[in-house]
């Protein structure tokens, strides 16, 4: 062995093994990637995690239903009303309770407006993992607005606890639904804006399309949920295939990849349908807003959630795809056992499938095409 | 043309001094001017590449450090001693060289990039008769300075032992040499055209025919072809592919801090007023006023040219290019490294070889 090492003549040309993260700015939090490279080219990928792993589902075990909310914000930070939202529809599925009309119109308002927030930022970072700087901070300028209805709604920016099992904490404030439009008024030629400097830019184009291509029939195969799917051309959405909360009673699209610039699946195909997701966003809380009846918002909300023994599987689509909440009851106030899943879990799990034979650059790419939130995946 | 080397030598050409003497005396003289402006140019750049960038993202940029309690206006000139206070930063910040380091070549590298930037400034024309050194190969000496720096790059890379810096040192290599020929075939046309590899030259021709921009339709693509490539050269977005940030953390400069990074930081901004006036001396009339674009008014209308104005024009057409260079910075995603190959390689070259002939026959013709 020491010969080898010592003869001059032996060059070595294997694999080179390349750790990318967990400190890295473009892993999207505290991912680590091992990377086989020859050369440029990635021949093989393997995503470790667990670097944010903070014990989510052995804390609810020891806490009652209405304290594991403020746990579930802490899950998906990019979007914590949707965690909220899920969780607490799972919960008021096993206490089989009917919510006023008025907690469902603000909670598919609110719910709404986190998904643009969280899709600006998607959208924002991937433009930043392919070298565009001025996107990401444009869309964050605007993401911005949305926090600022959040804060005067709830008090808090980034994690919320407003959507409790039952209800919502506070009723609208004074002047929200104005501010509301006015935002969304604002926002449409915005993302027209954005179109012109990033979507349609030839290089970003020449970047993202046909890179990373996920077929179909693997992106269910993996359990690959919401835009990343929906940018394969798969029409699987849970807010129309099933209509939780109120949905069904709101007229909006689900947009699906086409492979406008390129392979139907591509990188840029999973990125455009975000933006157009977000105008749909847009338009169903118009509807909601003109809708939205007068009511109590606490009605429904119980003193103490002590659900009958059971169980319960509750479905919900997420900005990052389907997150499911497990919950087992036997009949205490604190929960048998909690399971997640962790939509953004199965979405990182197709990168080594889609991402060999790419080069190190592609496969940032196609990692922030796939918009992970690492919190969600280590729980 | 006389160059600021010869006229010093002609001053001091009265006290008698032996040339060992005078000789290095009158090289640390301009020595001094180019370092000056080296750093002047890298602390104004700096403070207007944040400007550039902070209005073109919708923000206001440095607002709060000011010079001796001057802190500027309410909206522009916001935090103008920013840099000042940067570059002092920079050099008493800790000194830190990796364990694993190849320590001489690492301390080694920053200088030789350092080196290739400062020659280049001897060959410069800043305006007519404002030259350090006048040579008569000016051209051929720019475009061979300025590739020194690579070797320095490369060694920062390797000498860093880190991955990431290898992947950046490896990139930076490939990419400077292939650019180096679209540059070198696109400032051919001119020579071949003015007859003349002296800057002085040059713009003497294009002081009686017109700038060579508006020459004839090759000599406006090469124009296109050489300011694309010497971004790329420059290492500047879309071409930032050896320090990609968000790929190579910041690929071969990842192991530098402090002093020595600042010298990178000093040599990519002076790179990038050589290349802006390269092009602005070769191909956009250099110390000419805009009235003798077409040269079509009479002399009496040279109203706009003379020493002063000249390094007037001279900066305000390399700032001109520079904002542009900004400007891609601050708007363009980056390119993939076999797309910047292909572009090199399948695209400027062949249009630049066939822009080389078409524009020897248009010689012949016209």
């Amino acid at each position: 062995m020491d010969d080898q090492l010592l003869d001059k003549s032996v060059i070595e040309t294997g694999e080179m093994v390349l750790n990318m993260g967990p400190q890295h700015p473009s892993t999207h939090g505290v991912l680590r990637l091992k990377i086989h490279t020859d050369g440029e080219i990635v021949s093989k990928i393997e995503p470790i995690i667990g670097y944010l792993h903070r014990c989510f589902e052995k804390h609810c075990e020891k806490l009652s239903y209405e304290q594991i909310v403020p746990f579930t914000d802490r899950c998906d930070y990019l979007a914590s009303m949707h965690m909220d939202h899920a969780y607490s529809l799972s919960v008021e599925k096993l206490l089989d309770i009917e919510l006023p009309e008025r907690v469902e119109y603000i909670r598919v308002i609110i719910s709404e407006l986190q998904r643009i927030a969280s899709h600006l930022v998607a959208v924002g970072t991937f433009g930043l993992d392919v070298g565009a700087i001025t996107p990401f901070t444009w869309t964050i300028r605007d993401r911005e607005r949305v926090l600022d209805l959040f804060e005067a709604l709830c008090g808090a920016r980034l994690l919320y606890n407003y959507i409790w099992p039952g209800g919502v904490s506070h009723d609208l404030p004074p002047k929200f639904l104005e501010r509301t439009l006015e935002f969304l008024d604002y926002f449409d030629p915005q993302i027209d804006e954005l179109n012109n400097l990033l979507t349609t830019n030839k290089i970003f184009i020449e970047r993202t399309a046909d890179v990373g291509v996920l077929p179909p029939e693997v992106g269910i195969n993996y359990g690959v949920t919401g835009p990343s799917l929906r940018g394969s051309g798969v029409n699987f959405d849970l807010r129309k295939n099933e209509p939780y909360s109120i949905y069904s009673k709101f007229d909006f699209e689900v947009p699906l990849g086409e492979g406008l610039m390129g392979t139907l699946g591509d990188t840029w195909d999973r990125y455009y349908v975000r933006v157009l997701e977000m105008r749909e966003s847009a338009k169903i809380i118009r509807q909601a807003i003109k809708q939205l009846p007068a009511g109590d918002v606490h009605a429904a909300l119980p003193k103490k959630v002590r659900p009958n023994a059971g169980e319960v599987y509750g479905r919900y689509e997420s900005a990052r795809g389907d997150v499911g909440f497990y919950i087992i009851s036997n009949g205490k106030n604190i929960p048998l056992r909690v399971k997640m899943r962790s939509p953004a879990f199965c979405n990182l799990s197709v990168l080594s499938e889609i991402s060999e034979g790419w080069m190190i650059s592609d496969v940032i790419a196609i990692l922030g095409s796939l918009d992970i939130v690492l919190g969600e995946i280590d729980r | 043309m006389t160059s600021i080397f010869d006229s010093l030598q002609i001053t001091f050409a009265g006290l008698n001094l032996d040339l060992m003497i005078l000789l290095p005396a009158i090289a640390l003289i301009g020595g001094t001017v180019i370092f000056l402006l080296m750093a002047v140019n890298a602390l104004v750049a700096v403070y207007f590449e944040r400007k550039v960038s902070a209005f073109m993202q919708d923000r206001l940029g440095p607002m709060e450090v000011g010079i001796l309690g001057f802190k500027g206006g309410k909206r522009f000139w916001g935090g103008i001693g920013q840099t000042l206070a940067d570059a002092i930063k920079l050099l008493v910040k800790e000194d830190i060289l990796p364990n694993d380091a190849d320590r001489v070549l690492m301390i080694l590298a920053p200088f030789i990039i350092f080196t290739g930037a400062f020659l280049t400034f001897v060959g410069l024309p800043f305006s007519e008769n404002l030259v350090i050194s006048d040579f008569n190969i000016g051209v051929f000496y720019i475009v061979a300075m300025s590739s020194v720096g690579v070797i320095g790059i490369i060694l920062a890379g390797w000498s860093s032992n880190n991955k990431w810096s290898l992947y950046g040192a490896m990139r930076a290599a490939a990419q400077i040499i292939s650019y180096e020929i679209p540059i070198g075939l696109s400032l051919l046309l001119v020579v071949l055209v003015a007859g003349s590899l002296n800057f002085g030259d040059i713009v003497q021709w294009q002081a009686d025919n017109r700038w060579f921009i508006f020459h004839s339709p090759f000599s406006f693509l090469a124009f296109f072809i050489f300011f694309i490539s010497v971004v790329a050269e420059t290492n500047r977005t879309p071409f930032d592919i050896p320090e990609a940030e968000s790929e190579l953390v910041a690929g071969w400069m990842t192991e530098y801090s402090g002093f020595r990074w600042a010298l990178f930081f000093l040599s990519e901004y002076a790179n990038m007023l050589i290349v802006s006036i390269v092009a602005s001396t070769v191909f956009l009339g250099g110390w000419l006023s805009p009235l003798q674009m077409f040269n079509i008014f009479p002399e009496s209308w040279h109203i706009l040219d003379g020493p002063a104005l000249g390094l007037f024009w001279v900066f305000f057409k390399a700032i001109i290019l520079i904002f542009v260079m900004m400007w891609f910075r601050w708007t363009f995603p980056r390119l993939r490294v076999d797309q910047l190959m292909y572009l090199c390689w399948k695209v400027f070259i062949p249009f630049g070889l066939a822009n080389l002939f078409l524009i020897s026959l248009w010689e012949l013709l016209f």
